[in-house]
């Protein structure tokens, strides 16, 4: 199976802090990571190839500038066995349709590139910095793909994939013909540590970058923030919540009772 | 050394509270944690009095009254020590520094940070790190406020690299038993200025002086920090490798080693799975879990490659990479939760942190399971691979009481017996605290005692500073 695995770099939100005079994001010395549900599109990848090493190859692809190298490198050496960097000034600012529609182009070219088809595109459900949840089901879209998201676990069937999806009451499982596309939420388990072989290799394998000039099936009316539908009109910070009130009494009756209490005392019920 | 000690009385109740209004408690509103550290094992006493206090000068106050009657003493932090240092044995007073929690000021140009003594490691740790500083001392109980750390000369993990608390610790304010305010050392980088008071006041255990504040030495905080898991098939083969980072000059910042069934508990506790238990089909027995910082990765990246290539080259079953903020979380997580792990599946707990030097690690651990057998608790350990200190914990769920002491008296008594034969001490970073005042005899002899006896005394003259620790009997 030839697995597609579309990956962001994104600034690790743990480390991020809002200046409170700006209000804006401090970026400086904040440290990047791949993100967090992209990494779990890769275990799910891994997890197949574990089953099934000599027939599963893994293709990392990202957009984004040069030093998203970094987070490919990181790709291959937990799982990935090459990695492509779509990477060109006129890509900047675009929304996410104009970004779906450059990466599934670039899917285009990375197949002609190996000399095949991907099964199966493989995305984060969203990246913790745009979280707009919209990339992966465009990216389907214009691949004429079906999809399956909130993707948890999967596996390699005759008939196509298995996915494990979370669903609001649980979770169910969707079998899907391939060619598909699978976004992935966080399972139960993380993915897996790099050994110290892979990151050497992955520190000197050589990473292909797709610009404009190698991306020719690109119509250049659809990308950047020309081609980008979106119009950003404003930005705000939400209000500060008044913190909540704890209601602990002895006993959950009396906790129950006491919160009946106090929203009937507040109008509500 | 035996003393008798005399009763807080009414009158010097009142005398107290007129110094230390608002914060001093008796009877049932003592916290009941006040009566013991973590180790309840060494026995638990409720102090006739606690007071959270406030001040140097408020310290200084209570310790005149209580000096001049004759009433016992315990100084404690957050209680997270091992070895009763902080339980209140002989009653009396006990004072709690926690509420003393401010970090005063850095001294940027000098690398020196200024606290008071309830400040938590964590806390420092945190704040340090702002400042583009590290606190190089990481004892893996994070919640200790920085008087204990310095009371007991806490090691931690870094310490192979960067030594312990003592290397730290640059200038203090101690209140003596007597109500005197003492100044010990100062913000220089060296010092030969006569006895050095500061390092006798650290590891004193409370037994001396009360900390009042420190000024702490920092570094410039590594900017790349990477972790590598190694897996082997059992123990002996892990530990062996040991002396070859020395040898090669890796200078790890941190060498733990420990066994699958400690992993298991802590994993379980944390109730998340990190460490591979299995590879290519191979059982995992034992882990090195070895850390190196540095000025950048790509520093690290040389440093890596040539120490996973002596590890493999030894029999590591693989060498794996925590190089990012989340996994070097995940790994340490587990490493810290060791105790908590064993604590959450034990009722009866006893411990030994017996240090011998590294190249006798792997006999010494040889001799303790050769050994363990003869008894009926379980015992589990893991280390510092690094600096050769073992912490080595004697675990019971169905035992009774008094023949759990029993046993383990006997256990400890061989296996500090082989420390001392090994070139070993008694203890490696916990300290010596109530628990241990017989084998600290047994092993340093009567010479050692009394120095530190006289020492004690030209403090303490009263001996009313935290009785029964370290070097005096009750």
């Amino acid at each position: 199976m030839n697995i597609l695995v579309c990956v962001k770099q994104v600034p690790d939100s743990n480390e991020i802090k809002i200046d409170p005079e700006t209000n804006t994001l401090m970026r400086q010395g904040v440290p990047s990571i791949v993100n967090p549900f992209d990494g779990y599109a890769l275990e799910a990848a891994a997890r197949i190839k574990d089953k099934d090493a000599d027939g599963t190859r893994i293709v990392v692809l990202s957009m984004g500038p040069q030093q998203a190298e970094v987070a490919l490198r990181e790709c291959l050496a937990i799982a990935a066995d090459k990695a492509y960097l779509v990477t060109d000034r006129k890509f900047g600012g675009s929304d996410t349709l104009a970004t779906s529609y450059i990466l599934s182009k670039a899917i285009e070219k990375v197949e002609e590139l190996e000399g095949r088809k991907f099964d199966a595109i493989f995305c984060g459900k969203q990246a913790t910095d745009g979280d707009t949840a919209q990339v992966g089901p465009e990216l389907a879209e214009h691949l004429g793909y079906p999809q399956v998201t909130y993707g948890l676990e999967v596996t390699a069937e005759s008939d196509g994939l298995h996915v494990c999806r979370e669903a609001e009451d649980g979770t169910e499982i969707i079998g899907v013909q391939t060619p598909c596309l699978v976004t992935f939420t966080k399972p139960s388990f993380d993915p897996r540590f790099p050994t110290i072989k892979r990151k050497l290799a992955a520190r000197k394998q050589e990473i292909p970058h797709l610009t404009i000039e190698e991306l020719t099936n690109i119509d250049q009316t659809h990308i950047g923030l020309k081609g980008s539908p979106t119009r950003v009109k404003r930005t705000f910070v939400p209000p500060r919540k008044k913190s909540g009130v704890v209601i602990k009494e002895e006993t959950g009756e009396a906790s129950a009772q006491k919160l009946y209490e106090m929203l009937c005392n507040a109008h509500v019920i | 050394m035996a003393n008798s000690y005399h009763a807080v009385t009414p009158e010097i109740l009142a005398e107290l509270q007129k110094v230390a209004s608002g914060h001093v408690a008796t009877d049932g509103d003592i916290n009941p944690d006040y009566s013991r550290d973590e180790m309840p094992i060494y026995g638990t006493k409720m102090p006739e009095v606690s007071i959270d206090v406030q001040s140097t000068e408020e310290v200084a106050a209570i310790m005149k009254i209580c000096n001049a009657h004759n009433i016992p003493v315990t100084t404690r932090g957050a209680g997270t020590g091992l070895v009763g240092g902080c339980t209140p044995i002989c009653g009396g007073v006990v004072l709690c520094t926690m509420h003393m929690n401010k970090i005063l000021s850095y001294d940027l140009e000098n690398f020196a940070v200024t606290v008071q003594p309830g400040v938590l490691l964590q806390q420092l740790a945190d704040d340090a790190l702002k400042h583009g500083c590290m606190y190089p001392p990481d004892p893996g109980e994070k919640m200790a406020t920085l008087g204990g750390n310095v009371a007991t000369n806490a090691g931690g993990m870094r310490a192979v690299k960067y030594g312990t608390t003592r290397d730290y610790v640059r200038a203090m304010t101690v209140v003596l038993p007597t109500g005197d305010i003492a100044h010990f050392g100062g913000t220089v980088s060296k010092t030969s200025s006569g006895y050095s008071l500061t390092n006798l006041m650290i590891g004193s255990e409370g037994t001396l002086g009360i900390i009042t504040e420190l000024t702490l030495k920092l570094i410039p905080a590594p900017q790349a920090t990477i972790s590598l898991m190694v897996p082997f098939e059992d123990l002996s083969t892990c530990i062996s490798t040991v002396p070859k980072f020395f040898m090669k000059h890796f200078h790890p910042q941190a060498l733990e080693f420990f066994e699958k069934e400690i992993l298991v508990s802590s994993e379980e506790y944390l109730g998340k799975q990190v460490f591979p238990r299995k590879i290519d089909g191979k059982d995992v027995g034992a882990y090195l879990l070895v850390t190196f910082d540095g000025d950048s990765m790509d520093e690290l990246d040389s440093i890596i490659e040539s120490s996973s290539e002596m590890l493999l080259e030894e029999g590591a079953l693989d060498v794996l990479v925590a190089d990012t903020p989340p996994k070097l979380k995940d790994v340490w997580a587990a490493r810290s939760s060791f105790l908590d792990g064993i604590e959450e599946q034990t009722k009866l707990l006893d411990e030994c942190d017996v240090v011998v030097p590294v190249n006798k690690i792997a006999p010494y651990v040889m001799y303790v399971n050769s050994i363990k057998k003869d008894y009926d608790f379980e015992v589990k350990y893991f280390g510092h691979a690094g600096d050769g200190n073992l912490h080595i914990y004697e675990c019971s769920v169905d035992m009774d009481s008094e023949e759990f002491k029993k046993q383990v008296e006997q256990f400890l008594s061989k296996i500090y017996q082989k420390a001392m034969e090994f070139g070993g001490q008694i203890s490696g970073e916990h300290g010596i605290g109530y628990g241990k005042v017989h084998y600290l005899e047994q092993a340093v002899g009567p010479v050692n005692m009394n120095l530190m006896r006289g020492i004690k005394k030209a403090f303490d003259p009263n001996l009313i500073l935290n009785p029964g620790k370290v070097c005096t009997d009750i």
